[in-house]
């Protein structure tokens, strides 16, 4: 039972960690109807503007909440300016070509960030300045870290916060006037620039949380480690309904769960496949994922 | 082309790809190539395969997946196995050995085959569930499944797992791999200018139409799926058996799909020619920029992201764009580009929910929006 | 069709042509620079290895010069490829520094996966190869012309486990494996091999994958069995990480691990590495003066601790250098003949070439403490082969 509950604990704590990145994933989707492959890559990014910062700090030997605040505000901010400009100079000059071209400007995106980061920080994994001192709370036979806790918590308050932002405010209606038709949200006197800009800006910033929590979680940072967390949390997202951001969450714990379930089994090599696996198996019974609307076409 | 024609042309074919065969491998008189340019191209020559076999689903289907590591993985495993394990067995049949020409051509076609056999299953087996959809889902599904496979070879023992497959029997050469990239060129060419070709050039038009005037979009996308992937098969047998080039499941991972991706955007998405220029230039320009890389480890895979990136803003449609190169521009019927009216004839279609559906299609390279 | 033939055979006989050369005479020998090809995972998952490799190889080589070279005052000119730490890459390098360059030696990989793509160019062109640190069996059985300056995989696996046994008392262990690394995987082999064979219990092996983040799924599995200890025999990132989960369960069973440790990120393990040991190919703390000689230069060039990577690339420049001075020549077969029978003191301890091409060397057994922020690595015994 002891071992039960952990493992639930523990599939809950790194389904966190997905559901964190998926809700930026599904917001600029739900948006630009673009896969936003360097989404991962910032993620990465946030965890090393993160990491310099904290060095700059000194919070290794100081540690204080004060100092994690800082931190992760600063990386959110370097990140938001990182998603604008990829958003200005990458993905706007190809906006109006096809959807394989946003794709594949994407793809490349993430590239260059990832061979980028290589040369820039060096491939080396670094490990993450321990900002908040580790503890561990034990309940019965049941261990939880106050970082897992907070990954959980922040999760949930930036999900309901980006419910908020997308349904009760006024450049929430224009995100979304922007996703049913950019053309005639246009006509209709919507900055549509200023809003996709402002949607990556977002998607970005909750990027860079999501990698200051997990580095503070997982301390080992290095330039590859938005990749395979990156597609994972896709999956997360088209699993809970992509452009849906309860859909995000739900899809995130999701897998963290059964992964996690797996992972406790002999089959625990096979853990890498999971994801992939669902998603297959989601895609036949339900295409729009489990929270999305039907995308049944008629002409 | 008559049957006459036809058969001077593979005799010319196959003794052309011999003799250079035998120059390849022996030399001529003082004259020997040197292995390293030599590896350089036939890694071409694989990479040629597979960039026209990923061209026929991503460039003249319209489709766009990202997991063509995967059925080269398939393809390539199943080879190599039967080779490693049966080769033997195969080539005492016909009273040789795998190691004279007679027993090692045999085990390459056998093994060839049944490469392309598992990669065509594989090919049916995601392409079903997958292609029903539209848009971005095969891509997200090619790319789960070429992981899955990884994850799979990763906890085979017998294939290696991890180490890679280093116990293959290197019983490929220059002329099975140029044989193939020339097979696969007549293939998907041949494909272009028949019915089924036209038939995928209306659904890469526009899909919604295609259905509109009968055609079984799901059945001809997965048609050509599969024959993409049991090219991708035949692709992974040769890599895999190819001297020092073992399978290994790091190197048949999502950034080897990308790979070939690039191979057909740099040299035009949808023309063959371009898909051959395109894995020429993908394969020897890293090499080339090895000089480069002991001043700047690293750096030249920056470059690359960054030509791709560049690539896409400022010529999206790749070298040649969907032309093909000849000593005259071939006149495909299916380069007739689908009219802009018939693509704009989309405006009309809505979700359930009322919302319009994203009327940028997969492809629309020739369409600009409007709101621009 | 037409058009297409004649493009693609015009192309395939361009560059048939252009590949055409006059055959080689015997490995270019004319007096001068000795050129030495080292290829090694620079960047791509491997990188720190590569860097540590590059290290130690450049700084026996300038050494080698500054003291005179080799044959007679003849300098090394050290040809340095990278390969991104992908096997089929490694096999590109390596072709190319023996048919293109046409080094007299090759020195590397660190991965085994990647020694075993590259090996049988080696092997073909009769080439010498020296790895480094490659630790599974199967590399040096590729060919007669392939040699390594490590131990290999079966004798740790089995240092590691006598030492659970016997010293820590550990009856009852589980093995935590990197299905990813070959290394791993062949390790876990020899430890459950040996484990067994002394009357200990293993518990089923369980796997993860380099990469992965969260080991908490397995080590909540591994805890509700109650292991008297734990291996983990994947690299420093993982196994930094899976001792601090390990120990915010509540795991307080001594962790082992192997030379796959050593590395800058193990740091990372924090406090979580009290109670942990490693079996290690050399101890920088070792008074011999030669390894103190070593670990002052490298300091001093490179600002940090040299590791066992960087320690066994310098020992293979050494024992390369040493067999050209006895083979008085450069010839591949003779250099061969050469290194079969190397014998000579290296950083990481005697270098006695064996019939299996690889060297007899004994383990040291290291306890890892975490105090003041750094990591030490503490002297416990040393175990000798056989």
């Amino acid at each position: 039972m002891d071992t039960f509950l952990q493992q639930l604990i523990n599939g809950l704590s790194l389904g966190a960690i997905y559901a964190l990145i998926a809700l930026g994933y599904t917001m600029v989707y739900g948006v630009l109807r673009l896969i936003n492959f360097a989404h991962g890559d910032v993620y990465m990014l946030g965890a090393f503007a993160g990491y310099f910062i904290a060095e700059a700090l000194n919070l290794d030997a100081h540690p204080s909440i004060f100092g994690a605040i800082v931190v992760t505000i600063g990386s959110m901010g370097a990140c938001a300016v990182v998603g604008i400009l990829i958003e200005r100079f990458a993905y706007r000059p190809v906006r109006h070509h096809s959807r394989l071209t946003s794709l594949i400007t994407a793809i490349g995106v993430s590239l260059l960030l990832e061979y980028g980061g290589q040369v820039v920080f060096g491939a080396t994994p670094r490990f993450f300045p321990q900002m908040i001192r580790s503890q561990t709370y034990s309940l019965g036979g049941v261990q939880i870290t106050n970082q897992s806790l907070l990954i959980i918590i922040v999760a949930v308050i930036v999900m309901f916060g980006l419910e908020f932002i997308v349904h009760r405010t006024r450049i929430g209606k224009a995100m979304r006037a922007t996703s049913y038709n950019l053309a005639v949200a246009k006509l209709m006197g919507i900055n549509t620039d200023f809003i996709i800009a402002f949607t990556f800006a977002l998607g970005s910033a909750l990027a860079a949380a999501g990698g200051v929590m997990v580095a503070l979680a997982i301390p080992r940072i290095d330039p590859l480690m938005g990749l395979m967390t990156g597609l994972k949390a896709f999956v997360a997202a088209v699993l809970g309904g992509i452009g849906n951001i309860p859909g995000a969450m739900i899809g995130g714990v999701l897998i963290g769960l059964m992964e996690t379930w797996l992972g406790a089994t002999a089959y625990s090599t096979y853990r890498d496949a999971v994801a992939f696996s669902v998603l297959i198996v989601i895609l036949l019974f339900r295409p729009s994922g489990i929270m999305g609307t039907s995308a049944t076409e008629k002409v | 082309m008559r049957p006459s024609r036809k058969l001077v042309f593979i005799v010319l074919a196959t003794a052309a790809l011999l003799g250079l065969n035998q120059i390849f491998e022996h030399g001529f008189g003082n004259f020997q190539v040197n292995p390293y340019y030599a590896r350089i191209i036939n890694l071409i020559g694989i990479n040629i395969t597979l960039a026209v076999s990923l061209n026929l689903i991503n460039g003249l289907a319209g489709q766009f997946s990202i997991g063509h590591a995967g059925f080269m993985a398939v393809g390539g495993y199943t080879a190599t196995y039967l080779t490693v394990y049966h080769g033997e067995r195969i080539a005492a049949a016909f009273g040789s050995t795998l190691h004279d020409g007679v027993g090692s051509s045999i085990a390459m076609i056998a093994s060839l085959g049944a490469g392309a056999l598992a990669a065509a299953i594989a090919g049916l087996m995601v392409g079903i569930p997958s292609l029903r959809l539209r848009g971005d889902y095969l891509a997200i599904v090619t790319l789960g499944f070429s992981e899955i496979i990884r994850v799979l070879i990763l906890n085979i023992p017998s294939v290696g797992g991890a180490t890679g497959f280093t116990d293959a029997i290197p019983i490929t050469n220059f002329f099975w791999i140029f044989a193939v990239a020339l097979l696969t060129i007549v293939i998907v060419r041949n494909i272009a200018t028949s019915t089924f070709g036209r038939v995928l050039a209306t659904i890469r038009g526009d899909e919604i139409a295609a259905e509109a005037i009968g055609i079984n979009t799901t059945r001809y996308k997965v048609l050509a799926f599969v024959i993409s992937a049991a090219l991708a098969g035949v692709a992974g047998g040769l890599s895999g058996q190819l001297f020092a080039n073992p399978l290994n499941p790091q190197n048949l991972n999502f950034v080897k799909s990308i790979e070939v991706i690039v191979m057909i955007v740099l040299g035009g998405i949808g023309s063959i020619t371009g898909a051959a220029l395109g894995a020429t230039i993908v394969t020897i320009l890293p090499e080339a920029l090895r000089t480069f890389d002991q001043q700047f480890p690293g750096l030249r895979m920056v470059v690359y992201a960054l030509l791709l990136v560049l690539l896409m803003i400022f010529r999206p449609q790749g070298l040649l764009g969907r032309r093909e190169l000849g000593w005259r521009w071939l006149r495909v019927p299916n380069r007739t580009r689908i009219p802009v009216a018939l693509t704009d004839a989309t405006d009309a279609v809505q979700h359930t929910d009322g919302r319009p559906v994203d009327r940028r299609s997969m492809l629309g390279d020739e369409r600009e929006d409007e709101d621009q | 069709m037409k058009p297409l033939v004649p493009v693609l055979f015009g192309a395939l006989v361009l560059a048939a042509g252009s590949a055409c050369e006059r055959r080689p005479g015997p490995a270019g020998d004319a007096g001068g620079e000795i050129l030495v090809g080292m290829y090694g995972s620079l960047t791509g998952d491997g990188a720190s290895f590569g860097q540590s490799s590059k290290e130690g190889t450049e700084l026996a080589v300038d050494e080698i010069n500054a003291a005179g070279g080799v044959l007679g005052g003849r300098k090394f000119k050290l040809l340095i490829e990278d390969d991104q730490s992908k096997p089929d890459e490694a096999s590109s390098a390596v072709t190319k520094l023996i048919t293109q360059d046409r080094v007299v030696a090759v020195l590397g990989e660190v991965a085994s996966r990647r020694s075993l793509a590259a090996a049988p160019i080696s092997q073909k062109y009769q080439i010498p190869m020296i790895s480094p640190s490659s630790t599974n069996e199967r590399v040096t059985q590729v060919g007669d012309y392939i040699f390594r300056v490590c131990f290999i995989d079966p004798f740790q696996g089995e240092v590691l486990a006598k030492f659970a046994f016997n010293d820590l008392k550990a009856r009852r262990v589980a093995v935590l494996k990197d299905i990813q690394q070959d290394y791993s995987v062949g390790l876990t082999e020899s430890i459950v091999r040996t484990f067994t064979a002394v009357g200990g219990q293993v518990l089923d092996p369980v796997s993860y994958s380099s990469g992965d983040a969260d080991f908490k799924a397995i080590l909540t599995q591994v805890r509700s069995q109650k292991p008297d200890a734990v291996f983990v025999t994947g690299y420093y990132p993982e196994a930094a990480i899976i001792t601090r989960q390990a120990r915010e369960l509540g795991m307080k069973m001594p962790i082992l691990g192997g030379d796959g440790w050593v590395g800058d990120a193990l740091k990372n393990g924090r406090e979580a590495l009290n109670n942990t040991y490693i079996s290690n190919h050399y101890s920088g703390d070792n008074p011999d003066p030669l390894v103190q000689t070593f670990v002052k230069t490298y300091h001093t060039r490179f600002g940090r601790e040299p590791d066992a990577i960087a320690a066994l690339a310098y020992d293979a420049v050494k024992v390369l250098s040493d067999a050209l001075t006895r083979a008085k020549s450069t010839e591949g077969p003779k250099v061969r003949d050469a290194l079969a029978t190397a014998d000579l003191a290296g950083v990481t301890g005697r270098l006695k070439m064996n019939a299996k091409r690889n060297v007899d060397k004994p383990a040291v057994i290291q306890e890892v403490t975490f105090a003041n922020g750094d990591v030490k690595f503490v002297y416990r015994a040393t175990i000798n082969p056989g």
